[in-house]
């Protein structure tokens, strides 16, 4: 029997396909197979152990950063999220109005503008603020995250907002809902998967972040991501393997809950 | 009993100005079947929407048993609509989505309780109670749908095309379930369809809707046997239109000469004058004749056969086609055959002079 | 909403929009556009002499972005090393581009035609990369890559050369590294495109005689370029800013502008040159974005008229 003929295929595309998925990934496992190095090398392999992960656990530096990225990313994702959602409810479902595409555009500007730049800008403000005000708290941090944030967590929600049904507000209305309880019963349930999803993807680039990190921190600030970005600098061991590979564990984590998530009854 | 007057919707203004809505004016009584009957785009939703609060309308009243509603958002008007999407509420069960309304009214949980069961008896969907709206059926989502705005025992229910997602079988079900809950519960019901045949078969009295405006109100069988205009004639049924001469009238009726020359009665409005006219023809009411007993005669040009009847396709000889539809009785022969010479007739009083 | 409401109904909407709007427009205003104006001042600005800057106003940071004025004979000529920069950031991110379209383009086409209950997961296995830390990720690559990493051990093993190849540290190892960071960003948009292609198109181009290459060329790559295009935009914009991937894999010799940005802030100790530099990446990228818009814009009026 002849072979059918098959319409989809294209000569050396599923090897490029492959190719590309094994370039993806080979980097990526290898850095996590050498976190579990014995020897000192990341080159050589010379036995399985957990020495790394220890020695990083019990680094000041590293315990003090850890603390830094969390507490930073949990504020901007927190506070970027309930920004985002009120500018979603705002500039969605809308007729359109004088200054929608700017407001479109400034909460869309991070994902425009090159990170240097952003982070280059705000060194120059925050320095003149530090200046006049004295303050060199994590507040900096926490509100250039917050801002960069902002259009990860408003994605999401905006795409739930567009594909959520009109007229089921309005059948609520109908129903004798005031406007609050529509918002409460209604909206906020439906809304809910794309905040959480917005939420997330918040947190998880919030906590990647380096660029614009490494221009606003004050000295002694250093987040995860800038202190390996230091350390790159000294001789390599493993210690910054395991590091990368807790921090790949948590975006693998959130990345998996954040797909399933977006198509929950859509 | 609702009373709309002279209600009016703009959108846009000056030169781009659309009248969604053209001065309607129109008193539905209580506890009637009340349809808006048009073709899409007529404005008969629109009309639906203002009454449910969802438009404001740029001029005119709408009052319930005298009081106006127009100030008052939907939350606050004693009426339920049907969406022609159903709405339901995807993240409640079939029993949540019919408790939302009486919830919001802030009844007792008791009688929350009471109702939603007797609403789920009411549209058989008891057992279906605990299920999530995603789960059922698109009949049993429309059953939900009704239920859910049957709850809170609105003056008015009002329904969108509720039964245009169902397919055909369902449909016929659905329009008989209505008719009855109308019955049984009493309420007013204004119904938005496009179907004509759902119009003729549930309404107590239908308003044909054109171009924003009413064009006719009246009982099923008005509409039908006496439309009032070539749009209403048009739309409901089929119909053969004539251009003829009125002679003269005498009350509800006219004396009228045919293209061919030949004067038979008609049914006419009162207000109808002498001069140049249409008479419209159901294809029903005509029988194709020998040309000679004939009084419009002309040629076969098709024939379609339907199973239950047969349309005869005449060219008439003044150069209009004319289309006749007789039943089939069992055993019957075809004894016509395309090019033979034929005639139309019909009997005085069939036709209807159409107003312009 | 879709329905035209009244006056006093549109006038309250306008108030709580605007209500719902203060918070992101204040962050965002604070820490996204309100400091770009103060770039654009800086650039304005002298240098202080431990940095910062001295407020007086002066031409000289635009001006010595594209030209530099000798030190003894006052003479003027373009400025080399800053140009040089200029061009290799343009030149490594259309190479980057390119290379990524080369192996974006089948890998879309692959998962777009798998059966429709595995592409999610195929999906999925792009988007972990994507959204795991860039640092990492080059970090990763710059362990394969180095003297004693992977690649170089497999290559002596094997035989092929005898001794490492110095691959790390050069301008084809800031390539590798945003080829492997952005791939990602390609195949995103000629996916999401890809995705929506009725096969029946390309039936009937078989039908019609048409041979494979010519239904990819003819049939397929046409109705796919809006995706393309938005795929090889965003790798270019990235590429042209970046700051992380350069700096570890291009070992510090082999600068691009982001880099040459932050000496700037840094040891440079020339704010506003650093301000000026930063504005005209900006002003790249913006054209990049406009001619962007302009070629979605046309592919999208030839896909309705």
């Amino acid at each position: 029997m002849a072979r059918t003929f098959d319409i989809r295929k294209q000569t050396g595309f599923t090897a490029l396909a492959i190719t590309c998925f094994a370039v993806l990934y080979m980097p990526i496992v290898l850095l996590v197979v050498y976190s579990f190095n014995a020897g000192s090398s990341i080159a050589i392999w010379e036995g399985f152990s957990f020495r790394w992960y220890a020695t990083a656990w019990d680094n000041d530096q590293v315990q003090a950063a850890t603390i830094r990225s969390l507490v930073i990313a949990c504020c901007a994702s927190g506070i970027a999220t309930f920004a985002a959602v009120l500018a979603a409810l705002a500039t969605t479902r809308t007729k359109p109005w004088k200054g929608q595409t700017l407001a479109f555009a400034m909460v869309n500007q991070p994902l425009m503008v090159p990170e240097i730049v952003t982070a280059v800008a705000l060194l120059i403000f925050f320095a003149m603020i530090k200046v006049s005000t004295g303050y060199t708290g994590l507040g900096y941090l926490i509100l250039a995250h917050s801002a960069f944030c902002i259009p990860f967590a408003y994605l999401p929600v905006r795409a739930r907002l567009q594909g959520m049904d009109l007229t089921l507000e309005q059948a609520a209305s109908d129903l004798y809902a005031t406007p609050f309880q529509i918002f409460r019963r209604i909206t906020l349930p439906q809304l809910f998967p794309g905040i959480l999803a917005g939420a997330m993807l918040a947190f998880v680039i919030s906590l990647d972040d380096v660029v614009i990190t490494e221009f606003v921190k004050s000295a002694g600030q250093d987040t995860l991501p800038t202190y390996m970005l230091g350390q790159l600098r000294r001789v390599v061991t493993p210690e910054i393997n395991a590091i990368s590979t807790v921090l790949l564990a948590i975006s693998v984590v959130m990345v998996i809950a954040f797909f399933f998530l977006s198509r929950v009854r859509k | 009993m609702i009373e709309i007057e002279g209600v009016t919707k703009i959108y846009g203004e000056g030169k781009s100005a659309f009248h969604a809505l053209d001065d309607v004016s129109v008193t539905i009584r209580e506890n009637e079947f009340f349809t808006l009957l048009g073709p899409s785009g007529c404005g008969k939703t629109t009309l639906l929407r203002t009454i449910a609060g969802f438009v404001d309308p740029t001029r005119g009243a709408i009052r319930l048993a005298g009081k106006s509603l127009l100030e008052s958002p939907p939350h606050k008007r004693p009426v339920n609509t049907v969406f022609q999407s159903y709405a339901l509420f995807p993240h409640m069960t079939v029993a949540q989505n019919i408790a939302f309304g009486l919830e919001m009214q802030g009844k007792p949980r008791v009688e929350v309780k009471e109702t939603v069961a007797r609403m789920l008896e009411l549209v058989r969907m008891t057992p279906m109670a605990d299920r999530q709206t995603g789960q059922i059926s698109g009949g049993q989502q429309q059953r939900v749908a009704l239920a859910r705005a049957l709850a809170p025992r609105p003056e008015v229910l009002l329904l969108d095309e509720p039964l245009s997602a169902l397919d055909f079988k369902l449909r016929k079900d659905m329009q008989l379930e209505l008719k009855r809950l109308q019955a049984e519960t009493g309420i007013t019901f204004i119904f938005v369809t496009h179907d004509q045949e759902e119009a003729l078969t549930m309404s107590d009295r239908i308003a044909v809707m054109n171009a924003g405006r009413i064009r006719q109100i009246g009982s099923p069988r008005e509409i039908y046997d006496q439309p009032a205009e070539r749009f209403v004639a048009d739309f409901i049924g089929d119909t053969n239109f004539v251009e003829i001469e009125l002679l003269e009238t005498e009350g509800e009726t006219a004396g009228i000469r045919l293209p061919s020359g030949r004067e038979t009665r008609a049914r006419s409005g009162a207000e109808a004058r002498p001069g140049k006219a249409t008479l419209a023809v159901r294809p029903e009411h005509a029988r194709l004749v020998p040309p000679e007993e004939a009084l419009m005669a002309g040629t076969l040009a098709e024939i379609v056969y339907f199973g239950t009847d047969t349309h005869y396709h005449v060219a008439l000889d003044s150069g209009a086609r004319f289309v006749i539809r007789q039943q089939n009785a069992p055993h019957h022969r075809q004894t016509h055959a395309t090019g033979d010479r034929v005639g139309v007739s019909f009997a005085p009083g069939v036709g209807q002079v159409l107003r312009d | 909403m879709a329905d035209d409401l009244s006056p006093a109904r549109a006038a309250r909407e306008r108030r709580s929009r605007l209500l719902l709007l203060t918070p992101a427009m204040i962050i965002l205003l604070l820490a996204a556009s309100g400091p770009l104006l103060i770039v654009l001042i800086y650039s304005f600005l002298t240098p202080g002499d431990y940095g910062g800057v001295v407020w007086k106003f002066s031409w000289d940071a635009w001006f010595s972005v594209v030209a530099e004025r000798d030190f003894f004979t006052d003479e003027l000529s373009f400025a080399d090393a800053h140009l040089s920069i200029f061009w290799r950031s343009v030149k490594l991110s259309l190479m980057t581009t390119v290379a990524a379209l080369i192996f974006g383009f089948p890998t879309a086409y692959f998962i777009a035609t798998r059966p429709k209950r595995s592409r999610d997961f195929w999906m999925l296995l792009i988007m972990i990369p994507f959204w795991t830390n860039l640092l990492i990720r080059t970090f990763a690559i710059m362990e394969l890559i180095r003297a004693e990493g992977t690649v170089n051990m497999l290559l002596l093993w094997t035989g092929i050369i005898d001794e490492p190849i110095q691959m790390l540290f050069t301008e084809f190892s800031i390539m590798l590294g945003m080829v492997y960071v952005y791939l990602p960003l390609m195949i995103l948009p000629i996916y999401a495109s890809m995705e929506r292609l009725d096969f029946s198109l390309v039936e009937a181009a078989y039908d019609l005689y048409a041979t494979r290459w010519r239904v990819l060329r003819r049939v397929i790559f046409p109705l796919v370029r809006p995706g393309v295009i938005a795929g090889s935009i965003l790798v270019f914009i990235p590429c042209l800013g970046a700051y992380v991937t350069p700096r570890v894999l291009g070992g510090g010799k082999n600068l691009m502008l982001g880099n040459l940005i932050e000496l700037q802030f840094g040891q440079g100790r020339n704010w506003p040159l650093g301000a000026a530099l930063s504005l005209s990446l900006l002003a790249i990228v913006m054209v990049a974005l406009i001619f962007y818009v302009r070629a979605v814009g046309r592919d999208g009026e030839k896909a309705h008229g």
